[in-house]
């Protein structure tokens, strides 16, 4: 890059600091750090590094993208931070060790893990009133909801389910069991198929959920494992999951082989495995769906992956052990 | 070092060799653990306790599918559980989901029961005041296990039962285990040491029994003395050895000088360390039996007997990278750190720990154990708490996995390729088929804050799973199941 260029990028940059209305930005947690790191999606440059309450992991927008939630482990909190001025607001009392959550479609609701209660809370985001809890199996991880907002899932790592809440009754409608130590959960778009992936057992089980009206009638009808020449098996462990914009590949960044798999979600074949930094457990496309982003826990960076391509173009630094990626536009 | 290391390389060719050659075997013998556990006793038709039963009050029969809720009283527990731990160990998940529970109803739970067979053995003092004695290892555990087990079964139609079955000192466990055979129960988790494991194993009722050995890690258990109805969880010495000699290789500390007591377990332990030396390229020497009386505990003065005393007898020692030392009963081991004549790490039963849990251990999900077994037991976990609790997970996530809950059936699938227990330890962890051993990483850890590390280490390389050079490979076994 020359000096003019610099320059350029730098005016840029400021620019953006002062009005973020163009371009993504991008939101990490830091699990060690307590801190999320803010990065400008276009020039990768740290615009904040909000500190947050203890052992920060999964981060989730609200559908309007005006709130991150940030969910502190040891902090027993879930931080709401201001995605204008970028400061903690407020915090919603999660109950003890979230985890993971999901936001459904309408931004009313917000489905958290209770890692350490084996509990799912389900609570109002403007109140921040508790309306429900579902005890589900131990140490809850995963949380999705349906995009039409009937059901949510989540996966429990010790019991090896995926659990399924009927978001009207806040009941437990189905237990699916899946391969040991299940991490995330994903429905397809057209409701046909959820997506379960499996961490030590190495492999990411597809239920067959066309019957959608009968959550008791789902069956894992495929199971999907993982091969990469000279890696060992048991280091090809799929954490998180995302699919592509247009729906035909998932992502699924593969922890300690240091890879990204992509998956060709027709065929359910593997189609390529990239190669990315140390211990990648979550990540998350741009909002054009170009790009797909991933954190790489020890290496301490994000991979920047062009979807068309399947290419790692550039890893950017941020803070100690980052766990989450969210986008917003 | 290394260039050692990689010329050893052909060898394991050889290894590899025999392996495939076993690899062919494995199915046959899979046959046979199949074959030689016949109809399974029907834990509907339980005899009436056995006569010569001791404590005939004590007989833990119990109805054929009572409520999940209603285990944890099952047994007499002769270690009352702390009050307030009681309700919350069998205790199903807190309010059972209403929609779920019609999913319950449309069949009765296929109900399993598991009997936890220890005896109150002698456990060697603290080496420090500061240390309270732990008189509930493992069982604490188990009891964790009944809850989890339970908690998940209640969503897949399963439910679980523990049934506490712990003689007191001068107990007869032998006695014991026959009483417990004769009511129909073949699900057993033995606390026991390995003449009275044996002895458990080779009743005529525990035939067609699972025993899973938590506690004793004797290699002739795994090697001569054998068994086929029996399991082990806990690592045993030569896993230990490996784990620690791999990473003082690794090192480049590969001079060991060894200082032990003479107990049976730390001659086991001294026979893996050298083993371990010759496999890795490792090499003891010196040795040394330490016989000086366990004093000190008591006296003021201690510490300054100690300081003299120790450089003293490490003192005659060749030039070495680190000290072994051997001491189960720890009662010395402790006071070698930072006191030897030459300034060395000290590994082994004291000092850096090969072990499958430890106190610093955090990564892979365990923070759920480290903070659940404190819930129930009011103390951290220990080595034996989280063997009892993957024993009994074991046989829970077998029968759920598998849908069955005959004793024949569930050791079928627990000694199958689709067997892969999840336990904390980043990669799942199954039996091997010649020895019935766990196969699972060790954790190098005991008196650091954080693990050191965690072995299979970087570099040692195995043809089917790295995990395997830890302990005794297919090639090495002296089982032989009959």
């Amino acid at each position: 890059m020359n000096s003019s260029k610099l320059a350029i990028a730098l005016g840029a940059s400021l620019l953006l600091c002062a009005a973020p209305a163009s371009a993504a930005t991008i939101f990490v947690s830091n699990e060690k750090d307590n801190t999320i790191t803010v990065l400008n999606g276009e020039t990768l440059e740290t615009i904040k590094t909000i500190k947050v309450s203890r052992r920060p992991r999964g981060i989730v927008l609200s559908p309007d993208f005006k709130e991150l939630f940030v969910a502190a482990g040891d902090g027993d909190i879930m931080d709401v931070i201001d995605t204008k001025t970028l400061e903690v607001t407020r915090q919603l009392e999660s109950g003890p060790d979230p985890e993971l959550m999901a936001v459904d479609s309408t931004g009313q609701i917000i489905y958290i893990a209770n890692e350490d209660d084996s509990l799912v809370t389900i609570m109002d985001i403007k109140s921040g009133e508790v309306v429900g809890e579902v005890p589900v199996g131990v140490e809850p991880e995963g949380m999705t909801v349906s995009s039409d907002d009937r059901y949510t899932a989540a996966t429990s790592e010790s019991t090896s389910m995926a659990h399924i809440i009927d978001n009207k009754t806040r009941n437990l409608v189905g237990n699916i069991l899946v391969d040991s130590r299940p991490r995330e959960a994903k429905f397809t778009k057209d409701k046909k198929e959820l997506w379960v992936s499996s961490e030590v057992g190495g492999t990411i089980s597809i239920v067959d959920t066309s019957n959608w009206d009968n959550p008791k009638s789902w069956k894992v009808v495929k199971k999907i494992g993982f091969e990469v020449e000279g890696v060992r098996p048991e280091q090809l462990q799929p954490v998180g999951m995302d699919f592509s914009a247009d729906g035909k590949l998932m992502f699924v960044p593969l922890g300690p082989s240091n890879r990204v798999a992509v998956i060709d979600t027709a065929t359910k074949e593997v189609k390529d495995y990239i190669l990315v930094g140390q211990r990648p457990w979550h990540g998350e496309l741009g909002p054009d769906g170009k790009k797909y982003y991933v954190a790489n826990g020890l290496t301490n960076d994000i991979t920047i992956i062009d979807v068309e391509s399947l290419k790692a173009e550039k890893s950017v630094p941020v803070g100690r052990l980052p766990w989450g990626v969210a986008i917003m536009p | 070092m290394w260039s050692s290391l990689f010329v050893r390389l052909p060898k394991r060719r050889k290894f590899l060799a025999t392996l495939v050659a076993l690899a062919l075997l494995v199915p046959a013998s899979f046959a046979i653990a199949r074959g030689e556990t016949p109809e399974p006793a029907s834990p509907a038709a339980p005899a009436a306790p056995a006569a010569e039963a001791p404590e005939a009050g004590a007989a833990t029969e119990t109805p054929k599918a009572p409520p999940a809720s209603a285990a944890p009283e099952t047994g007499e527990a002769p270690k009352a559980p702390p009050a307030d731990a009681a309700p919350e160990t069998g205790e199903a998940p807190k309010t059972p989901p209403a929609d779920a529970a019609p999913e319950a109803g449309e069949a009765p739970k296929k109900n399993l029961r598991v009997v936890y067979l220890g005896k109150e053995y002698p456990e060697p003092l603290p080496l420090s005041y500061a240390e309270k004695p732990i008189t509930d290892k493992g069982i604490q555990g188990a009891r964790l296990m009944l809850k989890e087990g339970n908690q998940a079964g209640n969503l897949v139609g399963h439910s679980f039962e523990l049934i506490e079955a712990i003689v007191p000192e001068n107990g007869d466990v032998v006695a014991k285990a026959k009483e417990v055979l004769a009511a129909g129960e073949r699900f057993i988790i033995a606390d026991l040491e390995p003449a009275d494991l044996l002895a458990v194993a080779d009743l005529p009722d525990a035939k067609d029994a699972i025993i899973l050995n938590i506690r004793s890690s004797a290699t002739s258990l795994r090697q001569e003395d054998c068994r086929v109805n029996v399991l082990h969880v806990i690592p045993d010495y030569a896993m230990r050895a490996d784990a620690l000699g791999q990473y003082l290789v690794w090192k480049k500390w590969p001079r060991w000088f060894v200082i032990r007591r003479d107990t049976p377990e730390d001659k086991d332990y001294l026979a893996q360390v050298k083993r371990a030396a010759t496999r890795f390229g490792g090499k003891v020497v010196s040795e040394k039996v330490y016989d000086l009386p366990p004093g000190a505990r008591n006296l003021d003065s201690g510490h300054q007997q100690i300081q003299a005393q120790i450089p003293m007898v490490t003192e005659e020692a060749y030039d070495h990278d680190a000290v072994w030392v051997l001491n189960s009963d720890d009662d010395f081991g402790d006071y070698l750190m930072y006191r030897t004549y030459l300034p060395r790490p000290v590994v082994g039963t004291q000092g850096l720990q090969a072990t499958s849990w430890d106190k610093s251990y955090t990564e892979s999900g365990a923070m759920h154990f480290q903070n659940a077994i404190p819930r129930l037991a009011k103390r951290p976990p220990v080595e034996r708490d989280y063997t009892a609790w993957l024993a009994f997970r074991s046989i829970a996530d077998s029968a759920m996995k598998s849908g069955k809950t005959s004793p024949a059936e569930v050791k079928a699938y627990m000694l199958s390729p689709e067997f892969k227990l999840e336990g904390f330890k980043g990669q799942a962890m199954s039996f091997r088929a010649w020895d019935h051993q766990m196969r699972q990483p060790i954790i190098l850890g005991g008196g650091t804050r954080v693990p050191v590390s965690t072995s299979p280490q970087e570099g040692f390389l195995h043809p089917t799973n790295v995990t395997d050079t830890l302990g005794f490979d297919a090639p090495e076994t002296k089982c032989k199941f009959k």
